[in-house]
């Protein structure tokens, strides 16, 4: 319980006196995954649209796989991207193994699923209410995706966010690609992982309780301009 | 209005199943060019699925839709149809429109929105979000929307069901106003006055079946089937 009450004060204190460590983390941490999130959003939204739309042999089978890789082990994604990036791996040459970008790889694959299937979701129940009405209008496939997207686009905001959750709070994946490398691949997650191993839990609770803090003052901020945007557009 | 015309239309023996059950049962008729055909009939009648067959929502399982013009494309763009709920896409009236007319492949959306906002006495909704209007006005933003194509037919599927008698007044005079402007017109109702109000011709269904097909005028004045003329009593058909 005092550890617990200690870590709190440690972390009301690196937020108030603006630590530049924890700036320089939380910083990285925001921009890796806030890259992934954009990067996975503009392929995995359409595609859930397209699938949604799609009528072919194996669809079913196609959005089964689609949702069973929405619970994908982190380590393995680190793993196949550590695979395909090291020196020996097809995109060895590029040298970005244990940078920055290796790591927002590894999380746009890991959300790619979760905002792919959940805007796949969204994308077919609208497809339910709109399919006459566009279809009467002769709106190619493409349109109706693109109507589609563009009024489902504050529901979907929930998808992007949950793929965001996802990514910020991940740990094994951008452990492997990235390294945990001080000041070049150090996100909250990792340097959770490497205070709690190094026994420094009050540290390592802090920076927990901040990265929670991070991810819910993203969401209520998101939410609220979702909300206020429905309220004006209906 | 498009170049290529599609009417007359020729009806013969349309039908549709679903799984062991008829809908629509062996549905045959002629559409001429500049008529108001009312499709009328009770609840659970076939009317709508009968609109959805001829506008090619539906395909059918027996029978023929066959349009004067083979050109498949012409006769989409030749059709424009109003729903009973009217789906507003989330964006504001003259979007609305224009996406439509975009769709459509019209260059100058913007004006051709103006104007059809305009014809239908829209233009004070013009940036309003569509989904926030009444549900009166947005049955109008449809009407409008549909009118801005200039269709040759236009389907309207009992699109007053749930509005109040002036919101009602408003859609019947747009679809007065298009029909005087050249198009065709062919709407499903189960109100009785409605059907007197606009009618040229009645298409009576029950059971999915086409029980009586006859001008307005001698429909309403001297039915020639029974059912029909329980109908017209204001009888419950079942």
């Amino acid at each position: 319980m005092q550890e617990i009450s200690q870590s709190l004060s440690l972390a009301v204190a690196l937020i108030t006196s603006l630590d530049s460590t924890l700036l320089s983390i939380a910083g990285l941490s925001l921009r890796v995954s806030g890259i992934a999130v954009l990067a996975a959003a503009l392929l995995a939204l359409p595609f859930g649209a397209w699938l949604a739309l799609a009528r072919f042999p194996g669809r079913q089978g196609v959005i089964a796989v689609l949702n069973g890789m929405m619970g994908l082990p982190p380590v393995v994604v680190g793993l196949l991207v550590y695979l395909m990036l090291s020196r020996a791996g097809p995109l060895g040459p590029l040298g970005i193994l244990f940078t920055p970008a290796a790591m927002m790889i590894a999380q746009a694959l890991l959300i790619f699923p979760i905002i792919a299937a959940l805007a796949r979701q969204v994308i077919e129940d609208a497809w339910g209410e709109y399919r006459e009405q566009l279809v009467s209008l002769n709106a190619s496939r493409a349109q109706c995706m693109r109507a589609l997207l563009w009024d489902m686009r504050f529901t979907l905001t929930t998808a992007v966010l949950a793929g965001f959750g996802r990514a910020i709070a991940e740990v094994g994946a951008v452990m492997i690609v990235g390294g945990n490398i001080d000041g070049v691949t150090r996100l909250m997650t990792t340097a959770i992982a490497l205070e709690t191993s190094k026994g420094d839990l009050p540290l390592a609770l802090a920076l927990g309780v901040v990265l929670i803090t991070m991810v819910i003052t993203i969401n209520l901020a998101a939410q609220w301009v979702k909300s206020t945007a429905m309220k004006k557009h209906g | 209005m498009a170049d290529a015309k599609i009417l007359p239309l020729a009806v013969v023996g349309l039908g549709f199943r679903v799984g062991d059950i008829s809908v629509l049962d062996g549905a045959t008729f002629d559409i001429a060019p500049g008529s108001r055909n009312i499709v009328l009939g009770p609840n659970g009648a076939g009317k709508s699925v009968m609109l959805r067959l001829l506008h090619g929502l539906l395909t059918p399982t027996s029978g023929r839709v066959g349009w004067s013009n083979p050109d498949a494309l012409a006769v989409r763009r030749a059709q424009a149809m109003v729903f009973q709920r009217p789906v507003m896409l989330r964006r504001s009236a003259r979007e609305n429109v224009e996406f439509a007319l975009h769709v459509a492949g019209v260059r100058n959306v913007r004006n051709a929105a103006d104007l059809a906002l305009d014809r239908a006495g829209l233009m004070r909704l013009a940036d309003r979000p569509a989904r926030l209007c009444s549900g009166g006005e947005q049955q109008r933003i449809a009407l409008a929307r549909a009118w801005a194509l200039q269709p040759e037919v236009l389907f309207l599927d009992e699109p007053t069901a749930s509005l109040d008698p002036a919101a009602t007044n408003a859609i019947e005079e747009a679809v007065n106003a298009m029909h005087r402007a050249g198009t065709t017109i062919i709407m499903t109702t189960h109100d009785l006055g409605q059907a007197r109000r606009l009618a040229d011709r009645v298409l009576f269904l029950n059971h999915g079946r086409l029980v009586e097909d006859a001008p307005a005028v001698s429909f309403f004045a001297q039915p020639t089937s029974p059912d029909a003329a329980a109908f017209i009593r204001g009888e419950l058909l079942w």
